[in-house]
């Protein structure tokens, strides 16, 4: 067969071209056009927020951080993140615990609601907030009377943040679980195990990796969120400005290095944030939902 | 109960703690979700049909709307070609620093949208970096609706990309070694083999950026300019108009997009269900 074949392109004096392969100067126009659409697009802007952040030295920029409104602007969105990203976590286990291991009716229904908060745009996901707890709301006037601020105030701003990143933990977990089966649970409870001792021993070593995966996701997001908290927030200075508002009150106010500045610690953020998401895909692909495998 | 006992009992529900983490499960969904989305829904019944329809029906909501929906359907598909190369050159190409690349194309996901807005509107302002080459050809980004097109197109860019990169793994390399090996060229291979087995995935990852694009606020109001009826989008106009105490011509905008939101989970469910067919 292949001395035939050999015989053949011999013959025709043609080499021999792997049909799934593309042309040379195929490679380098997909190849370029992928690299400068990436290069102009994302990193272009990535690389404008560090040269503008250092615009004017050093100084300035340490100046603008050490700022005791963009301090406050820091703790802030340390605070919401700390109680959102927690809460978020428990809901996303216990929600992939009883979608994975057991079977009950209106299950899909259930997957699709908790995915919900995803494809809600983040303006209308802080106006379903002012909605119930604004003064024209359902509750707005009945919390003034006994004097509890919810708008305006720290627990508007972990409501929003709470519902932006809702599904993160969850959504990951969920088909994680589902493939990993019921087997290895249902042995441990055979054996005598109790529900705890199975979760923490057999359930929770199978999906750490996932789990931290999910985290990590909730936790960028819940100290990134801007439009949703923008809306809950009132935008007072130093008290109910997370980073991201603080960000846009500084660029709002032509106070260019100072907006740099505090966005190059969300940027940072950020960078970590794919530097351990791409480990973790890298490190422990199997130990992921099946979408992160790469 | 006595059903519910039974079922306990049985061989399915081997396993404990189903009422304790569903009952938080639900509890807490229909806290943080379904109650508040409810509140936005109830609302238009307050104003009464007509009242709903004067808060719609007035030029600047119609032309924020229009912004809106066009400007991300035009983005999406922006991102649906790119992306289509970004993920053909991630999968089928080796070349050094592809790692990289392949972890920045999330960055819109995992940058703060605000930081996005501020920088994109500098780059694109007139005396930025790209805004200034650009406007040697007299052509205007920022300040601009195509500034709202740059921003939707930012922020969708990885939704088609990471759809399309597993699919173009699976399609595997027989597939078109079979179609070679019954005479097809690589233009009628890509076109009548590949691309149909990626449409699922195509479409799905174009109607997520959309979607993404339709509801997106922080990264585009910075380098809009926000002109009313120009280059102001939907979730701006709820804003400002909530900033005016007017309730319930926000909550009139809002409605159309949750709206618009349902329909395209609808959509996203039926295509995701549809790509698992064909699989």
């Amino acid at each position: 067969m292949s001395s035939f074949l050999n015989g053949r392109s011999g013959l025709r004096r043609r080499s021999f071209r792997n049909p799934t392969e593309d042309p040379l100067w195929l490679k380098w126009l997909l190849g370029a056009v992928a690299i400068s659409f990436i290069a102009v697009l994302l990193l272009l802007p990535l690389a404008l927020v560090f040269r503008e952040a250092f615009a004017q030295g050093f100084g300035a920029f340490w100046a603008a951080i050490r700022e005791p409104d963009a301090l406050a602007a820091v703790r802030l969105s340390l605070t919401a993140a700390a109680i959102a990203v927690p809460l978020n976590t428990m809901f996303g286990i216990a929600a992939a615990w009883s979608v994975a291991k057991f079977d009950f009716r209106g299950k899909t229904l259930l997957v699709t609601l908790i995915d919900l908060p995803f494809s809600v745009s983040p303006v209308v996901s802080g106006l379903i907030y002012v909605l119930v707890f604004g003064m024209q709301g359902w509750f707005g006037p009945r919390l003034a009377d006994h004097d509890t601020h919810i708008l305006f105030a720290l627990p508007g701003i972990v409501l929003a943040t709470i519902f932006v990143t809702f599904p993160f933990v969850a959504r990951e977990l969920i088909p994680l679980m589902i493939d990993q089966g019921r087997d290895e649970e249902e042995a441990a409870t055979t054996l005598g195990a109790s529900g705890l001792t199975t979760f923490l021993c057999v359930t929770l070593p199978n999906i750490k990796w996932g789990l931290l995966y999910g985290v990590l996701l909730c936790n960028a997001r819940a100290l990134g969120e801007f439009g949703a908290v923008s809306v809950v927030s009132g935008h007072i200075r130093g008290q109910t400005n997370t980073m991201p508002l603080h960000v846009e009150l500084l660029y709002d106010n032509y106070d260019y290095v100072g907006a740099f500045a505090v966005a190059t610690l969300l940027a940072m953020l950020a960078l970590v944030t794919l530097v351990l998401k791409s480990l973790l895909e890298w490190r422990y692909a199997g130990e992921l939902a099946a979408a992160h495998r790469h | 109960m006595s059903a519910t006992g039974l079922k306990l009992a049985g061989r399915r529900h081997l396993l404990p703690g189903l009422r304790l983490s569903l009952a938080f499960t639900l509890f807490y969904l229909t806290g943080i979700v379904l109650v508040p989305l409810l509140a936005l829904l109830l609302r238009p019944l307050s104003m009464g049909v007509d009242g709903f329809w004067a808060a719609i029906w007035t030029p600047r909501v119609l032309a924020a709307l229009r912004l809106s929906f066009g400007m991300a359907f035009l983005a999406a598909a922006i991102d649906a070609v790119f992306g289509f190369v970004i993920a053909w050159v991630l999968v089928r190409y080796r070349f050094p620093g592809k790692t990289i690349l392949d972890a920045v194309i999330d960055l819109p996901f995992a940058l703060p949208t605000a930081v996005a807005g501020i920088a994109l509107s500098t780059l694109y302002a007139p005396n930025g970096w790209a805004g200034a080459l650009l406007a040697e050809f007299g052509i205007r980004i920022a300040y601009t609706p195509w500034g709202v097109l740059v921003a939707m197109t930012f922020i969708g860019l990885p939704f088609t990309v990471r759809t399309l990169e597993p699919a173009l793994h699976d399609v595997g390399l027989d597939v078109e070694e079979a179609a070679a090996t019954l005479g097809a060229n690589r233009v009628q291979t890509i076109l009548r083999v590949v691309l149909p087995m990626l449409l699922p995935s195509l479409l799905t990852g174009t109607a997520m950026a959309f979607a993404r694009g339709v509801g997106e606020y922080g990264s585009i109001i910075f380098i809009a300019g926000n002109i009313p009826a120009l280059s102001e989008i939907a979730p701006l106009l709820i804003v400002t108009k909530l900033e005016e105490f007017d309730y319930a011509g926000a909550a009139a905008i809002g409605v159309v997009m949750l709206m618009a939101s349902f329909g395209m989970l609808l959509a996203l469910n039926g295509l995701q269900g549809w790509a698992a067919k064909r699989r």
